[in-house]
C-alpha cells in the first residue's frame, strides 16, 4: 500500500503548516504543504490527495472572523472539488484554525457538500470566555469512539493556543443532536489532580476570597458529568459542554482546537521533565491513525 | 454610497468591550457613564444596493450566531438620529492615512464574492445611556475609546458619504537655502524639520552645500539627518569619549569599539580555530555557529519611544522591526523564537500622580502586551522568554525591548550584491506612517510628544510579514537575490543607504507602490511603513523572482538600480531629486565628542529617587523574614507574569523544550526557555535575560556585571553549555549630554568588556537607545524632567547539545537533597529585601570573575551527567525567594537550616535574602550526592536540607526558625499581583 498523499492548505497567515506536514511525514505519510492560491487556480487537484489537512494560525488575520476569508473561498470557488472530495473515502483534518475554517466553512459539522447558508449555521467557534488568546496545556477525554482520527485514545494532554475556541451552538438541541449522532469526540476535561490539590489549598489560603481561576469549592461535584461546565483553565475558554473538537457523523473529519503537532515529542510536555518523558509525544497518534487508516 | 453594517453582540452573549468600557469609565470616577453597548461597523463605499449588502453582511461580515447587525446609507447630511435610540453614540474611526488592516482584508474579501467597492473602512461604536455629561463622555473618549495619535471620535450618527482618502500630490521640488543661514536659523531649521541634529552637525552640512555652490533639497537633507541620527549611527556611543572615574580616565576614539566590541575581539583569539562566532556586530544581527547545517542568529531592538505614545502600535512594530532583523541578516534567516522584556511605571499609579501627556502604566502594560501578543503569535513565532521591570521612573518613558533568533544556512550568511542589482521593494506598500521615527526616537519626549509626533506611529500588519518571511526564504533557497536588508528606521532611506553605500545606488521614487495618494517624493523616501524589505536582485533572476513573489501574494517592485557610482541619486517621474556623494553621507558626519564622569555615591539629582516601597501588597510585617518574604513574592518584579506569558503563543513550531512556565501545576518561574530549532536534531538553544536597573542606581559597573552573570546564569540553570553562550547588549539611558549620565553608561560598558572576556561570553551584537527622558510642567508651572534608570538588558543565546539533558527548576521528588551551589555574600545594597521595607544602604551584588565560570563549568558537568533534578539561580530576593519558588512549582515542601553557612558570619536575614550572583538552588536525587559533591569540589556548595512530602517551606537556623509558611500562601502571594482579567 503506498503511503497517503496528504495536502496540508496553507493560506496567508497559517502558521502551524511545518510541523503539521512533519507529523504526517513521520508517520509515513507523503504530505506537500499547498497553497491555497495553487488549488484556487486548479481546483482539480485536489483529487490527487486522500487526507486533507488544515493546520493551525492565523488565515487572512483572522480579520472578520477567525477562519472566515479562508473558510469562504472553500465554500466559493473551491466547493466543487471539496464536494467530490468528500464523496471519496477520504479524511479532513483542521486543527485551530484549520477547525474554525471547517466550521465556518460548513464542512463541520455535517460533512456533506453543499454545506448550510451561513445564515443557517447551527453553532460557531468565537471568542474564549476570558476574551483573550490563551496558550495552555488541557487534558482530554475521547468520547463517541468512531471518529477515525482519534482510534485507540481515551484520554490524551495537548496544548490550546487560541482566542476564539468557545464552541456556542443555536440552541441546545444542536449539542444533543450532535451527541446522539457520536459527534462530540473530544471533551476538556479535569487536568492533574496534584494541580487541582494545590489550587483548593491556595483557595484555602486566600480566606476563600481568591480564586484559582474561578475554581470553586464545589466544582468536583460536576466530576461525573463529562458536559457540566469545568471552570478555567481545564475548560480553558468556556466551550459548551466542554467541547474541543467535532467529528463529521461519519467519523472521518475531525476538528479540534487542542494541537496535536505540538506534542510529537515528550519534551515539548510542559512536565516531561517531572515524568521522566522521553521518545514520541501522545500527539503523534492522531497522524499516525490518519495515515493507518489508508495502510 | 456609503454603507454602514453595524454588528453587536446578541444578548445572550456577553458584551466585553462595553462591560470593559464601564469599568474603565468608574476607574476614572466618570460617574455619570453608567450603560455601554459595544459595537463595530464596517463602512462600505460602493455603487452596490442594499440587497448586496445585506447579503455581504450575512454571508460574509457577521457570525450571524453571536452577532446582530443593521445596515443603514449614510449621508453628508446632518438629519435625524439614524439608530433611534435615545443613547448618545460616539463612533471611533482611524484618522486618514492610518493603516486599517481588517479594513484592507475585508475589501478584498468583498471582492472575492463578487461585490466591488471604492473603499472600506472599520469603526467602533459605543452607545452610552443618554444622560452622561458631557465633559464625561469628552473625557472618556480621550482615555478610553481612542488614541488621539491614530483615531479620532465622532459623536451622534455619521454624517458623511465618502470615505477620505488621501488627496493627489503637485510635484514640486524643494530646495532649502541652507547656504545663507546662520547658527540660529540652522538650529531652527533642525527643530522645526524635525532633523534632531545637532549644530556642529548642521554646519558640517552647510559647508559641504557650500563647497558643492548649490543648496540641498529637502529630501537631500532628510537623508543625511536620518543617516547621521543616534537612531540609526549611534554616534555617541561610537564616538569619541572623555571618561573619568576615580581610578581611570581614558580617551576613547570609538567607546564601543574599544570596549565591548574589544570584548569579543580578544575573545575569539583566544577561541582560535575554535572561534564560533560567525558575523559580529556589522548586519543586522549577530551570527554563531550552531550545527554543521546552521548558524543561529539573535538581534534584540527597543522601540521605547513610539511604544509610549501609542502602545500596542508601538509595541506591535516594534516586534515587527526586530524579526525583519535576522530576515534581513546575511541573506535572510529563519525566524525560531522571540523574546520580550519591558519596563513600566507600577501600574497602580493614581491617576492623579500621573504627569500631563502621559498615559496610565496600565494602560501602557496592556497596550504593549497586545501589541507583541499579536505580531508574535500571527507570525506563528513563539515569544520564549522575557522579564517585566517596575519602577516610577519608566512613568514618561516605558521602555520596550523586543528580539529575535533565527536560524541561518551556513553558506548564506553572506551578502553578494553587484552594481547592476534591481533595487526591489517587498511587502508592504508604502503609507505615511512613521515619518520621522529614526529622528524622533533620537530625542527626549515631552507632554506635547504625543501631538507632534503623531505620525511616528507605525500600525503593524503580521500577516504581511509572515507572507512576506515565508517567499523571501523561498527565492533564498533558490538563490534569486544577492543581498536584503530590513526597511527599519528611516525606511528606503536607511535600507538602500546602507545597501549602496559601498557602490552607489539611485533610485525611482514614483515607482513605489503607495498605500493611497498624495505623497510627496520625501515621504516615500523617508516613511517608516511596515512589513518592507529591500532586496538586490540581478537582473537574470527578475523574472522569477517576480513570479514566485506574485505566486504567494507578496508584491515586489523594482524601484531602482545599484550602480558603482558612489553616488545616491533619487529621481521622482524622471526628474532628479536628490545627488548626494555616499561618502559625505556616510563618513561625512563630525565626530561627537562628550564628556563622560563617574564617581562613586555622586548621583544626576533626577536618578535619586528610588523605586518607592510597594502600595499593593498589604500583609504581615516586614520585619519578621516569613513577612519579608510574603512581601518580596508579592512585589512587581518579582512576582507570576502568567497573565502575560499566557497570551502568547510560546510553542508553535513544535520545538519548545523547557517553557517559560513549568512546575507540577505548569506555573512557576522557568530560568530561560530551550527551543529545539530542528525538528530532527536533538541539539538546542536555551534563551535568557538579565536585567537589574537597581543595582545601576548604586555602582552601574556592578548592576551591569549582575546582568551578565544572570543572563548567563540562567542559561546554565536549564543546562546550557557554558562554552558556548553568546550575549546581546541593550543600552536604555538618559540624556547622555550630560557627563554624569554619559558616565554611568561607560563604567557600565566597561564592566560589559571585563565580564563578557572572563566568562569567555562574546557580545555579538547590540543596540542602544538614549535621551529616556520626559519633561513636563508640573502644577507649580515649574519643569520637570524624569529620567529613567540606567537600564542595561544582556540577552543570552546557549546552546546545548541535548535538549534532553535540560532541567527545570521545580522540586521534583521528596527525599532528594538541597544545596545552594556559589557563595553569599553581604550584598543587600538594591535588593529586595530594602525595596519592599523602603530601605536602602549597602553595597551592589559583584561578581567574582575568577571564580564565576568555575561554578558555571561545573554546574554544567553536573546537569549534563545528570545529577541534577531541578536548579533554580538565585535572583531577586535572594536564597528565600528562590527556595519559595522551587517549593510551590513542584507543589512539595523543602526543609533547609543554614547551620553550614555559619561560617560565612552573615546576618540570618543576610543569608536568606542577600542578592549575590553566581549562586543556584540545585536539587539532587539523593544516591548522586557524593557524585555531586565531588563534580562541585573546591567551589562553593553547601548542603542545606532536602525536598519533603509536607505543604511548608520551613527554613531554619540550627535551632531558630525562620521560615515556616504554607507554600499555598506563598504561591498566592506570588500570583496575586498581576492576576489581571
Amino acid at each position: 500500500m503506498p503511503a497517503p498523499s496528504v495536502c496540508v492548505l496553507r493560506a496567508p497567515g497559517t502558521n502551524c503548516d511545518v510541523e503539521t506536514a512533519y507529523a504526517f511525514e513521520a508517520c509515513g505519510g507523503t504530505a506537500e504543504r499547498v497553497h491555497l492560491y495553487r488549488l484556487l487556480e486548479d481546483p482539480a487537484r485536489l483529487k490527487s490527495y486522500q487526507i486533507l489537512c488544515i493546520p493551525g494560525g492565523f488565515s487572512y488575520g483572522d480579520d472578520i472572523g477567525s477562519g472566515v476569508i479562508f473558510s469562504r473561498h472553500l465554500r466559493g470557488r473551491l466547493g466543487e472539488a471539496l464536494g467530490e472530495f468528500l464523496q471519496r473515502d477520504t479524511l479532513i483534518l483542521g486543527i485551530c484554525n484549520g477547525f474554525q475554517v471547517l466550521l465556518k466553512a460548513g464542512i463541520l459539522p455535517g460533512g456533506h457538500w453543499p454545506p448550510p447558508a451561513a445564515v443557517d449555521f447551527p453553532a460557531t467557534l468565537t471568542w474564549n470566555l476570558n476574551g483573550k488568546y490563551t496558550a495552555l496545556w488541557t487534558k482530554l477525554k475521547v468520547a463517541g469512539g468512531k471518529n477515525v482520527f482519534l482510534k485507540g485514545i481515551d484520554e490524551i494532554e495537548l496544548p490550546v493556543a487560541h482566542g476564539e475556541g468557545r464552541i456556542v451552538p443555536r440552541d441546545p438541541s444542536v449539542i444533543e443532536q450532535w451527541k446522539a449522532q457520536g459527534q462530540v469526540v473530544l471533551q476538556y476535561t479535569w487536568r492533574e489532580a496534584s494541580c487541582r490539590a494545590m489550587a483548593g489549598a491556595v483557595v484555602a489560603a486566600a480566606g476563600g476570597g481568591a480564586t484559582f481561576g474561578g475554581l470553586s469549592d464545589d466544582a468536583d461535584a460536576s466530576d461525573g458529568d463529562p458536559d457540566a461546565l469545568l471552570p478555567f483553565p481545564h475548560n480553558p475558554n468556556g466551550s459548551t459542554a466542554n467541547i474541543a473538537g467535532l467529528s463529521d457523523p461519519t467519523g472521518r473529519v475531525l476538528g479540534l482546537m487542542p494541537h496535536p503537532e505540538r506534542f510529537l515529542f515528550a519534551t515539548q510536555h510542559p512536565q516531561w521533565t517531572r515524568r521522566k518523558l522521553s521518545g514520541e509525544g501522545s500527539g503523534m497518534q492522531i497522524f499516525r491513525n490518519a495515515v493507518e487508516y489508508f495502510g | 454610497m456609503l454603507w454602514e453594517v453595524e454588528i453587536t453582540p446578541v444578548p445572550s452573549e456577553v458584551d466585553r468591550e462595553g462591560a470593559h468600557v464601564v469599568s474603565e469609565a468608574r476607574r476614572l470616577g466618570l460617574g455619570s457613564i453608567r450603560e455601554v453597548r459595544a459595537g463595530k461597523s464596517f463602512l462600505i463605499q460602493t455603487d452596490a444596493d442594499e440587497a448586496a449588502i445585506q447579503r455581504a453582511a450575512a454571508e460574509l461580515l457577521v457570525d450571524p450566531v453571536v452577532e446582530h447587525w443593521k445596515v443603514r446609507k449614510l449621508s453628508a447630511a446632518a438629519g435625524k438620529s439614524a439608530n433611534g435610540s435615545n443613547g448618545v453614540l460616539l463612533n471611533v474611526l482611524f484618522k486618514p492615512g492610518v493603516t486599517d488592516n481588517v479594513a484592507l482584508s475585508t475589501r478584498q474579501a468583498l471582492q472575492d464574492s463578487g461585490l466591488t467597492t471604492e473603499a472600506v473602512s472599520t469603526c467602533r461604536t459605543y452607545h452610552i445611556n443618554g444622560d452622561a455629561s458631557d465633559a464625561e463622555l469628552k473625557r472618556l473618549a480621550s482615555r478610553v475609546l481612542a488614541n488621539d495619535a491614530i483615531e479620532h471620535v465622532i459623536t451622534g450618527p455619521l454624517h458623511m458619504d465618502r470615505i477620505s482618502l488621501g488627496s493627489g500630490y503637485q510635484f514640486q521640488l524643494t530646495h532649502v537655502a541652507i547656504r545663507g543661514m546662520d547658527d540660529k536659523a540652522l538650529m531652527d531649521l533642525s527643530r522645526t524639520g524635525q532633523l534632531s541634529c545637532s549644530l556642529p552637525e548642521m554646519q558640517t552640512i552647510q559647508k559641504h552645500y557650500v563647497e558643492q555652490q548649490r543648496d540641498p533639497t529637502d529630501v537631500e537633507l532628510e537623508t543625511i539627518a536620518q543617516t547621521w541620527s543616534e537612531h540609526c549611527s549611534h554616534k555617541t556611543l561610537a564616538g569619541r569619549i572623555h571618561y573619568r572615574d576615580d581610578e581611570r580616565d581614558i580617551h576613547f576614539k570609538n567607546m564601543l569599539k574599544e570596549t565591548i566590541f574589544a570584548a569579543t575581539v580578544e575573545i575569539r583569539r583566544r577561541l582560535g580555530d575554535a572561534d564560533w562566532c560567525v558575523s559580529v556586530f556589522r548586519d543586522n544581527a549577530g551570527v554563531v555557529k550552531f550545527d554543521d547545517q546552521f548558524n543561529v542568529c539573535f538581534k534584540a531592538e527597543t522601540h521605547n519611544h513610539p511604544s509610549a505614545i501609542e502602545p500596542y502600535g508601538g509595541a506591535n512594530t516594534g516586534l515587527g522591526g526586530v524579526i525583519r532583523d535576522p530576515l534581513g541578516t546575511g541573506l535572510g534567516a529563519k525566524p525560531v523564537c522571540n523574546t520580550d522584556v519591558f519596563c513600566f511605571a507600577p501600574p497602580d499609579t493614581p491617576d492623579s500622580e500621573l504627569p500631563p501627556g502621559v498615559l496610565h502604566p496600565k494602560v501602557v502594560a496592556r497596550g504593549v502586551v497586545s501589541g507583541v501578543r499579536d505580531y508574535g503569535n500571527r507570525m506563528g513565532i513563539p515569544t520564549v522568554n522575557g522579564a517585566i521591570v517596575f519602577d516610577p521612573r519608566y512613568i514618561g518613558n516605558p521602555l520596550v525591548y523586543c528580539g529575535n533568533i533565527a536560524l541561518i544556512p551556513v553558506d548564506q550568511c553572506e551578502k553578494r550584491m553587484q552594481p547592476g542589482d534591481w533595487i526591489v521593494a517587498v511587502g508592504g506598500r508604502t503609507g505615511r506612517d512613521g515619518i520621522h521615527g529614526a529622528t524622533f526616537s533620537s530625542i527626549e519626549l515631552d507632554e506635547h510628544s504625543e501631538t507632534v509626533s503623531g505620525g511616528a506611529v507605525q500600525i503593524g500588519n503580521a500577516i504581511v510579514e509572515k507572507m512576506v518571511a515565508d517567499v523571501v526564504l523561498a527565492a533564498r533557497d533558490r538563490g534569486l537575490y544577492s543581498s536584503i536588508t530590513d526597511c527599519g528606521a528611516g525606511g528606503f532611506s536607511s535600507a538602500v543607504g546602507e545597501m549602496g553605500a559601498d557602490t552607489g545606488a539611485e533610485v525611482w521614487l514614483d515607482k513605489a507602490p503607495l498605500k493611497y495618494a498624495g505623497l510627496s517624493y520625501t515621504e516615500i523616501w523617508i516613511s517608516e511603513a511596515q512589513e518592507r524589505m529591500v532586496l538586490a536582485v540581478p537582473q537574470k533572476h527578475w523574472d522569477e523572482f517576480h513570479k514566485l513573489c506574485e505566486s504567494e501574494g507578496v508584491e515586489a517592485t523594482i524601484i531602482g538600480q545599484f550602480t558603482d557610482t558612489h553616488r545616491l541619486v533619487l529621481k521622482y517621474h524622471g526628474e532628479q531629486v536628490a545627488d548626494l556623494s555616499m561618502d559625505f553621507l556616510h563618513e561625512g558626519r563630525p565626530p561627537v565628542v562628550r564628556e563622560a564622569v563617574w564617581e562613586e555615591g555622586v548621583r544626576s539629582q533626577e536618578t535619586g529617587d528610588r523605586s518607592k516601597a510597594p502600595r499593593h501588597v498589604a500583609g504581615p510585617s516586614t520585619d519578621t523574614a516569613t513577612g519579608a518574604l510574603l512581601h518580596i513574592l508579592g512585589s512587581l518584579n518579582v512576582c507570576s507574569k502568567e497573565w502575560v506569558i499566557r497570551q502568547y503563543d510560546h510553542e508553535v513550531q513544535a520545538g519548545s523544550v523547557v517553557k517559560p512556565l513549568v512546575g507540577v501545576c505548569d506555573d512557576g518561574p522557568s530560568d530561560a526557555a530551550v527551543v529545539r530549532p530542528v525538528l530532527t536534531s536533538n541539539r538546542g538553544l536555551a534563551v535568557s535575560c538579565g536585567i537589574n536597573p537597581h543595582f545601576g542606581d548604586l555602582d552601574p559597573y556592578w548592576m551591569a556585571a549582575s546582568a551578565i552573570d544572570e543572563a548567563v546564569r540562567n542559561c546554565i540553570a536549564v543546562g546550557a553549555n557554558p562554552e558556548r553562550i553568546a550575549i546581546l547588549d541593550n543600552f536604555c539611558w538618559g540624556n547622555t549630554q550630560r557627563p554624569e549620565t554619559l558616565g554611568s553608561l561607560v563604567r557600565a560598558a566597561l564592566s560589559c568588556r571585563d565580564v563578557a572576556i572572563a566568562f569567555g561570553t562574546p557580545f555579538i551584537s547590540g543596540k542602544d537607545s538614549l535621551n529616556n527622558e520626559f519633561s513636563y510642567v508640573d502644577k507649580e508651572g515649574v519643569k520637570q524632567t524624569v529620567v529613567i534608570p540606567s537600564s542595561l538588558l544582556i540577552s543570552a543565546l546557549g546552546q546545548m547539545d541535548d535538549v534532553n539533558t535540560a532541567v527545570t527548576m521545580d522540586a521534583k521528588e521528596a527525599g532528594n537533597a538541597v544545596y545552594l551551589v556559589g557563595e553569599t555574600k553581604d550584598e543587600l545594597g538594591g535588593s529586595h529585601l530594602h525595596l519592599v521595607r523602603g530601605t536602602t544602604g549597602g553595597a551592589a551584588p559583584r561578581v567574582d570573575l575568577e571564580r564565576a565560570p568555575k561554578i558555571f563549568a561545573a554546574m554544567h558537568k553536573a546537569i549534563s551527567s545528570g545529577l541534577i533534578r531541578a536548579c533554580h539561580d538565585l535572583s531577586e530576593g535572594g536564597l528565600a525567594v528562590a527556595a519559595a519558588e522551587t517549593a510551590f512549582s513542584g507543589g512539595l515542601g523543602l526543609d533547609l537550616d543554614l547551620a553550614p553557612l555559619a561560617a560565612s558570619k552573615l546576618s540570618d536575614e543576610t543569608l536568606l535574602f542577600s542578592e549575590s550572583n553566581t549562586r543556584f538552588l540545585v536539587e539532587v536525587p539523593a544516591p548522586r550526592t557524593a557524585d555531586f559533591e565531588q563534580t562541585l569540589a573546591g567551589l562553593p556548595v553547601s548542603r542545606l536540607g532536602k525536598v519533603t512530602h509536607g505543604d511548608r517551606l520551613v527554613i531554619r537556623s540550627g535551632a531558630k526558625m525562620l521560615i515556616d509558611a504554607p507554600l499555598a500562601e506563598l504561591k498566592e502571594a506570588w500570583q496575586a499581583p498581576l492576576r489581571w482579567d
